[in-house]
């Protein structure tokens, strides 16, 4: 990914167009073209994608595991008044 | 045109839908692995949003209260996903309404590109005579991750939550956040360069 580069520059700002499938396949062969020979643009490419990846996997520790009973108790009311009134209608 | 992997056909039913649909078939044996699986996601989305524990724990259970109280409204399972993040954001906003905002900001590509500032392309470890093994970087990857969620600015972030986090798609996230989807595509992309250049170091040691 050089600076001053314009292929680089166009890479560098639709990059996660091109991660994500959004870009023509007429866009996707010129980045996957320019980016096969370019070591920066390679590095910079898996470099976001290993970022991205990171964050798909992310689990906040702080999260709780289980419902509190009385919680649950009550969810499980609003849930069978629910069905009553789809069932009814 | 979205590719997406929640969008992409042919792929497994997401557990939450298939949750879903037992549980509006009736089936009893869907509900706690539904209901602890929403509880972590929304905790999790509203303590990076709000920063407050007691906020995402209320948020939680407001919203999963919301969830079942409508759940006869759900029509289409395989929206279920976004229909509950929807409800979620809108608690978080009504939450986060209370307390004292940060002005908002925007990232530029300009200071993301990798030459700002001197960072060069490359990732790199401060300093390699004192840097950790992969195993340490792996494990502390997670914790640097929610650090730098939550230093990017809220409109990048709940972008990056919504759609990288909990993989919904260009389409629902928008929906959900009430925006455009080239806004969420130009959030998306400027919230994870940000991150990328927070993680580091930290990205060399996954394979």
């Amino acid at each position: 990914m050089k600076p001053h580069d314009p292929e680089c520059m166009d890479i560098f700002a639709r990059l996660s167009e091109y991660l994500d499938g959004e870009l023509s396949p007429e866009e996707c062969a010129h980045f996957e073209k320019h980016i096969e020979g370019c070591a920066p643009c390679v590095e910079f490419v898996n470099s976001l994608k290993k970022s991205i990846q990171a964050a798909h996997g992310f689990h906040s520790p702080a999260a709780p595991e289980h419902v509190a009973p009385e919680a649950e108790s009550r969810l499980k009311e609003a849930w069978a008044a629910a069905l009553a009134r789809r069932r009814e209608s | 045109m979205d590719h997406h992997p929640d969008s992409a056909p042919g792929r497994p039913e997401a557990p939450e839908v298939a949750w879903a649909r037992r549980l509006l078939a009736g089936d009893p044996s869907a509900f706690t692995p539904f209901v602890e699986s929403f509880q972590a996601r929304i905790f999790q989305y509203t303590w990076l949003m709000c920063g407050q524990r007691e906020d995402a724990e209320e948020v939680a259970q407001e919203t999963l209260m919301r969830v079942f109280e409508s759940f006869d409204q759900l029509r289409d399972p395989a929206q279920v996903k976004a229909w509950v993040f929807r409800i979620a954001k809108n608690y978080c906003l009504m939450k986060r309404r209370k307390s004292v905002f940060a002005p908002a900001r925007e990232l530029s590509l300009d200071e993301l590109h990798p030459d700002h500032d001197g960072d060069g392309f490359t990732l790199q470890v401060a300093d390699e005579g004192e840097r950790p093994d992969a195993a340490v970087l792996r494990g502390e990857l997670g914790e640097r991750l929610e650090t730098a969620l939550r230093a990017l600015p809220d409109t990048y972030r709940s972008v990056v939550l919504l759609r990288d986090v909990e993989e919904l798609s260009t389409a629902e996230t928008a929906s959900i956040l009430d925006i455009s989807e080239d806004n969420v595509k130009q959030r998306l992309h400027r919230g994870r360069l940000a991150l990328r250049r927070e993680l580091a170091g930290y990205l060399e040691a996954v394979p």
